[in-house]
This record gives C-alpha cells, sequence and structure tokens, in this order.
C-alpha cells in the first residue's frame, strides 16, 4: 500500500515537472519570441521580415503541436513505467 | 451552368450529407446523445474538434483580421491554437479519467457543491449562447450571399439542417457530421489559398509563399506588401507593436479562453482511453493548424491582391510609390467582384474628390497633396476569404466550394455549442437539481427537447442579433477564461481547494471580468451607458477590455487559493477523488451516476 502510493506520488511529480517544462517552450515561443523578444530578434531576417513575426505567424504553432504530441508520447511511456497504464 | 446553381449543388450535396450520416448515427441512449458512445477513435475526435472549434470566424472573419492588422493581430493565431496546449497539459486528460458527462458536473463532484454547480451552469450557458449566435448569423450571411435568399430564410434553412442531426444524434451524430464538415471547410480553405500563393509567389504550399518572392516584383512577398501599405498611409504590415503588455494578455485570455470553452472539452469525453484524450488534442491542433498556417498567408496576399487592384501600377517593381499612387482606377471601371459585394453593402464607394477614381488609403495620414479629401473606399474585414476566389479570378466552383465551406464552419461549432447547452440543461440542471431520479429515456427527451429550445432561441437571436453583436465572441472567452478554466484546473492540480474557494474564485473572476468590460462597452453592452470611452488611454496599464479575461483568471485563482487556505480542507473521499482523476489507471467508459 504505502509502495503503491508513493509509486503514483512519484509519477504525479514526474507529470507535472514534465508539464512545467512543456509550458516554459509554450511560453517561450508565444509571449517570448512573438512577442516580447521580437525586438531582440529582430536582426535575423526570414523572407523579407524577421524570426519574430515568423514565431507569431507560423513558428508558435508549429511548436504548439510538437509539444502535445511530445508530451502524449512522454506520458505513454510514464504510465507504462509507473504501471498505471489503461 | 450559372454561379447560382453551382453553389446550390455544392450546398445542397453537403447538406445531403450531413442528413444521411444524422439517419445513420441516431442516438439510442443518454451515453450515444452525450459522449457519442465514447468509442470515438482519437484521429477521428482530433477531426471532430477542428469543426467544433473553427467556427465562422476562424473561417470568414480570421485572416480578414489579420490582413487588417497584419503583425498585430497574429495574436488571434497564436491564442486560439495555443490553448490546446494547456487543454492537452491541463484538463483533457483528467477530465476524461472522470468519466462524467458535462463540465458543470465535475465541477459539482469535485467542489461537493450543487451552487458550484450551477453557477457553472449559468457561466456555460452565457458563455455558449454569446457564442452561438454569432454562428448563426454568419450562417445567414453566407446564405444571403451564395444563395441570394435573405438572411432569415438562410438561418431557418440552416437550423432545420442542425436540428435534424443534433437533436436526432446527440453527440454521435454531431460527431460524424463534424468530421464531413471539417473535410468540406478545409477543401474549401486551401484551395483559393493554393491558387493564389501559385499567382503570387510560384510556391504551391500557401505557408511558405508567405515567405517567398513575389515573382511580379522580384522582392520577398512581405516587403512587397509593407512599401505598398505604407505608401498609402497605412502603418507597415509586420511593424512592431508598442503595447506589448496588452498584446501577451490578449493573447493569453483567448488561450485560456480556448481552454475553458465547455464545447471544445465535452469533445474529449467521446474516446475510449485517457491516452486518446491526450492523442486526439495532437491531433486536433494538426487538423486546426492547416488552416490556421494557411490563413495568415491568405491574409497577406488577398492584401496585397486588393491594394493593387486598386492602383494597378503598384503590382510590379515600383520606382516612385507617389507616382503609381497618383494612378488608381476609375470608378467605372472597377471589377465585377466589387459590384457584387457592393450590393451586400459590405464594400461602399463615396467619391469624396469627384474625380471618378478610387483613392484607397488611410486617412488619418494627410495626402491633401495628391489632391485626396479621404478615403473612398470601405472594405468590411469578412468578405476577403468569401471574395477572395473571386479576388483571384478562380474559376466558378471555387466559390460554390466556399459556400459549402463556410456553412459547414458555422454549422459545425452552432452544433457543438447548442449539445454543450443542452446536455448543461437536461444532465445538470433537470437531472442533477430538479428532478434527480428522472429515467434514463426521460433524460434523452429532456435533452432532445432543449437541444430543440436552444436551437429556436438561438436561431431568433442570430436572425435579431442584439446591437453587441461584435462583442460577444470577447464576452465568450473572458467568461470561459475568468471562471470555468481555473477553477478546473486547481480542481485537478490542487487537493487543497474546497468548494468555498471554488464558488468565491469563479464569483469573483467573473465579476472583475464583466464590469471590467461593461466600464468601457456599456452596461450589458447598452450603448451610452459606459462610464469611460473605449480608448486605449483610458484603459488601466493599457488593458484592453478584450484582454481582461486572462486578469479575471488570475484574480480567480488568487481569490479561490486564499479563501481555501482560510477555511477547511475538502472531506477525505473529495481528495481521493482528486487523486483518482490523477492517474490514468481503471477509467473504463463515461459512465452516468
Amino acid at each position: 500500500m504505502a509502495d503503491e502510493k508513493s509509486n503514483a506520488e512519484a509519477y504525479w511529480k514526474a507529470n507535472v515537472r514534465l508539464i512545467t517544462g512543456c509550458l516554459i517552450v509554450w511560453a517561450l515561443v508565444s509571449y517570448g519570441c512573438a512577442i516580447l523578444l521580437r525586438p531582440l530578434l529582430s536582426s535575423i531576417p526570414v523572407g523579407g521580415t524577421d524570426l519574430g513575426f515568423w514565431f507569431a505567424q507560423q513558428g508558435s504553432i508549429l511548436t504548439f503541436i510538437g509539444l502535445i504530441f511530445f508530451y502524449a508520447w512522454k506520458m505513454n511511456r510514464l504510465d507504462k513505467q509507473y504501471g498505471l497504464e489503461e | 451552368m450559372s454561379q447560382f446553381a453551382i453553389n446550390i449543388l455544392f450546398v445542397g450535396a453537403s447538406f445531403a450529407i450531413y442528413i444521411g450520416i444524422a439517419i445513420w448515427a441516431k442516438a439510442g441512449s443518454t451515453k450515444d446523445f452525450y459522449v457519442a458512445g465514447g468509442g470515438v477513435h482519437p484521429i477521428t475526435n482530433g477531426m471532430a474538434i477542428g469543426a467544433d472549434w473553427m467556427s465562422a470566424a476562424s473561417f470568414i472573419s480570421m485572416a480578414g483580421l489579420i490582413a487588417a492588422g497584419g503583425y498585430a493581430n497574429s495574436t488571434f493565431l497564436m491564442g486560439w491554437t495555443g490553448g490546446y496546449v494547456l487543454l492537452a497539459l491541463l484538463l483533457a486528460p483528467y477530465l476524461r479519467k472522470f468519466g462524467k458527462f458535462t463540465v458543470p458536473e465535475f465541477i459539482g463532484d469535485r467542489f461537493y457543491s450543487r451552487t458550484a454547480r450551477m453557477v457553472a451552469v449559468v457561466c456555460l450557458i452565457v458563455a455558449s449562447l454569446t457564442y452561438v449566435i454569432g454562428q448563426m448569423a454568419g450562417a445567414g450571411v453566407a446564405f444571403s450571399r451564395f444563395l441570394e435568399v435573405d438572411a432569415t430564410t438562410g438561418l431557418i434553412i440552416a437550423a432545420v439542417v442542425v436540428f435534424f442531426y443534433s437533436v436526432l444524434g446527440g453527440m454521435k451524430g454531431i460527431t460524424y457530421t463534424q468530421v464531413a464538415q471539417y473535410i468540406v471547410l478545409i477543401i474549401a480553405y486551401t484551395i483559393p489559398a493554393v491558387f493564389i500563393s501559385l499567382e503570387l509567389t510560384g510556391n504551391p504550399l500557401p505557408p511558405l509563399g508567405l515567405f517567398s518572392e513575389h515573382s511580379a516584383s522580384g522582392e520577398p512577398l512581405l516587403s512587397k506588401l509593407n512599401e505598398v501599405v505604407s505608401a498609402l498611409g497605412f502603418d507597415a504590415y509586420t511593424a512592431m507593436v508598442d503595447n506589448k503588455l496588452n498584446m501577451v494578455l490578449f493573447t493569453l485570455s483567448l488561450m485560456i479562453g480556448t481552454a475553458g470553452l465547455p464545447h471544445v472539452i465535452m469533445r474529449f469525453f467521446t474516446v475510449p482511453k485517457v491516452a486518446d484524450a491526450r492523442w486526439s488534442a495532437g491531433w486536433a491542433l494538426v487538423f486546426i493548424g492547416l488552416l490556421y498556417l494557411t490563413a495568415p498567408a491568405v491574409a497577406s496576399m488577398a492584401r496585397l491582391n486588393l491594394m493593387t487592384t486598386i492602383y494597378p501600377d503598384m503590382a510590379g517593381q515600383v520606382e516612385n510609390y507617389d507616382a503609381a499612387a497618383a494612378n488608381p482606377i476609375a470608378y467605372e471601371n472597377r471589377p465585377e467582384w466589387i459590384r457584387t459585394w457592393e450590393e451586400t453593402g459590405l464594400i461602399t464607394f463615396d467619391d469624396k474628390n469627384s474625380d471618378g477614381d478610387i483613392q484607397f488609403y488611410n486617412d488619418s495620414t494627410d495626402f491633401s497633396d495628391r489632391g485626396w479629401s479621404g478615403n473612398e473606399l470601405t472594405v468590411n474585414n469578412d468578405i476577403l476569404v468569401l471574395a477572395n476566389p473571386e479576388i483571384a479570378n478562380l474559376p466558378s466552383w471555387v466559390i460554390g466550394l466556399i459556400a459549402a465551406g463556410g456553412l459547414a464552419a458555422a454549422l459545425s461549432t452552432a452544433a457543438g455549442l447548442l449539445l454543450a447547452i443542452s446536455s448543461a440543461i437536461s444532465h445538470d440542471l433537470i437531472k442533477g437539481a430538479i428532478n434527480p431520479g428522472i429515467t434514463e429515456r426521460g433524460e434523452l427527451r429532456a435533452a432532445r427537447i432543449s437541444m430543440s429550445i436552444a436551437i429556436v432561441v438561438a436561431t431568433y437571436l442570430g436572425a435579431n442579433p442584439p446591437g453587441f453583436a461584435a462583442q460577444v465572441v470577447a464576452l465568450a472567452f473572458g467568461i470561459a477564461a475568468a471562471s470555468l478554466f481555473p477553477v478546473l484546473m486547481m480542481g485537478i492540480f490542487s487537493k487543497r481547494v474546497n468548494n468555498k474557494g471554488a464558488i468565491a474564485g469563479m464569483l469573483s473572476g467573473l465579476t472583475f471580468t464583466l464590469v471590467y468590460i461593461f466600464i468601457y462597452k456599456g452596461w450589458f453592452f447598452i450603448p451610452g451607458t459606459n462610464n469611460l470611452a473605449d480608448t486605449p488611454e483610458n484603459w488601466v496599464l493599457g488593458i484592453s477590455p478584450l484582454s481582461i479575461g486572462a486578469v479575471g483568471a488570475i484574480v480567480n485563482f488568487a481569490v479561490a487559493y486564499l479563501v481555501s487556505k482560510s477555511s477547511e480542507e475538502p472531506p477525505r473521499e473529495i481528495q481521493e477523488l482528486v487523486e483518482s482523476v490523477r492517474y490514468p489507471k481503471g477509467a473504463g467508459g463515461a459512465v452516468s451516476h
């Protein structure tokens, strides 16, 4: 029982860590690269404009898709590792 | 075949498919009606979420907004997609594990409070109903433009079709029609975009075309567009935005609002397993991304096309933009599509300097040295996608496709919203509060009756939109962001937040958001009752009323936390419920009890 409980707690901790990491990337591409850091990235040219504009109109969406699939794949592995899969 | 006949053919064929699916997917139980039996494949569900999510606003209005605002309106692109990351990581898998039918039901059980459940029902109905008005009105516009019936008749036709598959099939009928509607709308959206991208840049993929060379001028497309719009007094298309705080908060409001909208969350209850809920969020964003990566390309290319239609001398390599600006087309020689749209009132022309030419520019810049006495052409943003095939001279079947696509986008979202409303009424209000002893058959009948009433109300409001129609989408997102998302997230990630905290949090987040919106937009949107003019100088810290939902969410989190801290812990069984939601093992199907 105690083992099962600490196993579940470790699973949840690993999940929260993974979520935190993914959300840092999520915020970094959208609020960071596309908005707040755009002036810093303005020297990097992309097709007639700058990298910040690319992140605002394409880069962040592509990153979001990648993040969700990465999270789903990682969580499937965690589910199995901790014996909590359905 | 005439354009009218082609439009009828495309729209009629798509409607016949939806009705066929409705007959095939009739709901036999409440489980069919609320969660499509719980056995939907994650890719199928992803596609259905795509159609559920992409409304008339995404299909018709978004590219127009981006075309008009350029970089500044990238907020819509990031906001309406970034919310899916929050859904996939913070809500969908756990709510699926919880395994009930509706969003208020989770809030009621987790916070062991019927009051909390009822507050959630009210938030859900207000957010969904305001949202559905826009869909019905959008369907009305598409009908009146393409099928030459008046908007009210068009609306009633649309309502009958929605009625047929949603009342008969519930979530089951809606799921499979949404899959068909997704296919119709994505084809309709991308085909004209591919043609236009080829024409302007030679690149068949619009998202790549956006960052390619503009064939006629040999410059990058976006630099060319910047030069053209700057020559006419507009802000450069890719210009920086000064008010970054507001841009961040607006994007955040859209993201949190997206994640908190019940009609989207409900779709995750239809998959068999927790892992499937995660995968279907990813697939949903792939399908949504196809349109959202095409939209900014459509926006910039259509804007350039529009400008060079009025100022043909700006189309190629330009030595002197002043000279090119001096030679617009004459009103007499305007292209056919301008004539068609003038009839709808969405394009208007007023020859202010009586020279017979069209001067189309930003008249907050003074161009009297060019002999201009004001902007003469007003183009409604919403026509951009609908008129796109005509602007680019595409064959007439593409126009028929656009008509069917616009209707698919409006109807699929309307059906999802109506289901959220009707299940909140039949499951949360009737079964949960008024008549808990209701039989399965009785509840199914109640669900169908409340769906029918919701359709009638939505159709009426769509035909007679309240004066605040333009504000309602912002309101829906504000409410979802400030009331529903925070309590859902805290219900999963905190064992400490209790009933008092959740109720106080929802009410304070909601009140804060509504009051801030009403101060600038008028109390209950009644014109003239606003306390302050809705201009950036009056906004607190430069935060627009449209961006306030994110701050409302923070208020909700803070109040819920503080109130919970100062009152007792939730009972043991609730803490166990939170535990069980966190682990995928032992999910089982969605059950009612």
